[in-house]
């Protein structure tokens, strides 16, 4: 299958399981705002329930013999370490992430999700220019 | 009926990221190098994510409980401030550099390995940390959007 069309169908799977979520649990499936609540012991079963449905998904998957990313070991646990934190402290900042604002904010055209949106897919391209273009021509970073 | 309902979510929404390629932080960073070789898959994800959900949320500004019950919790009244572009940049430089968010990182812990583990505890140190630092709880949590 070509990877656009898989791309598009796996996106449909996440916004049925947003629609899902908000038509049947009357929830917004925003990753880590339901990450953060439900590992501040917030009341809610449903958030761990929903953590652990995402949870099986990778435990099945290598299951079946599916590979994790090399690019992830790659990028390097200080790396990883110092991005986790960011992500955790911007998404509990601007009190969502690509599910909360990116998916389910544009899908109910939320001008604030927008400007989120637009936010950090403009950081993180510029993030990526930086490391990928600009700090191999200034010698700081091996290509 | 309201916790099975959000396991099988979590699957649908697991296999989801799974099927889309969207678990390989390179198709992510692919995605936001526009200056190198442009992967736009991504893009795809979000416009089929979008299109499946917008409906749902047309349908549910007509009703003001859901369908197992519980009130249905849409956001809505914040401003566009400064602390959520601020929220958005910090979120948007940590994903430039591993380019892994919230879902992906919670489906690769299922993979095993320190990698994940290392970016999902940072993550959600510096979530619960960034809570507790706000000042006086100004800012509680809306976990309705996040």
């Amino acid at each position: 299958m070509h990877p656009f069309l898989q791309s598009l169908i796996g996106g449909g799977l996440i916004g049925l399981a947003a629609a899902g979520l908000l038509l049947f649990n009357g929830r917004i499936a925003g990753i880590s705002g339901i990450l953060f609540n439900a590992a501040s012991l917030q009341q809610g079963l449903w958030r761990w329930a929903f953590l652990g449905g995402l949870l099986a998904v990778g435990v099945g998957a290598r299951f079946i013999g599916i590979q994790a990313s090399p690019e992830l070991a790659a990028t390097g646990l200080p790396v990883l370490a110092a991005a986790g934190l960011l992500v955790g402290v911007g998404t509990q900042l601007g009190n969502g992430c690509t599910s909360g604002h990116g998916v389910c904010g544009l899908a109910r055209l939320s001008p604030r999700s927008l400007a989120a949106t637009a936010t950090f897919m403009a950081v993180a391209g510029a993030t990526v220019f930086l490391v990928r273009h600009a700090a191999p021509l200034l010698g700081l970073v091996q290509s | 009926m309201r916790v099975l309902s959000a396991a099988i979510l979590g699957v649908v929404f697991g296999l989801g990221l799974l099927i889309s390629g969207m678990l390989d932080p390179a198709k992510v960073l692919g995605f936001l190098d526009v200056a190198g070789r442009w992967n736009p898959q991504l893009a795809f994800v979000m416009g089929g994510a979008i299109a499946v959900a917008a409906p749902a949320f047309f349908l549910a500004r007509r009703r003001s409980t859901a369908l197992l019950g519980a009130p249905l919790e849409v956001p809505g009244g914040l401003p566009i401030d400064t602390r959520l572009l601020s929220g958005a940049g910090l979120f948007g430089l940590g994903w430039g550099l591993a380019g892994i968010c919230p879902g992906p990182g919670v489906v690769l812990l299922g993979f095993g390995g320190a990698p994940a583990w290392v970016f999902v505890v940072a993550m959600v140190v510096g979530g619960l940390g960034a809570e507790q630092l706000k000042s006086g709880r100004a800012f509680p949590l809306t976990q309705s959007e996040a």
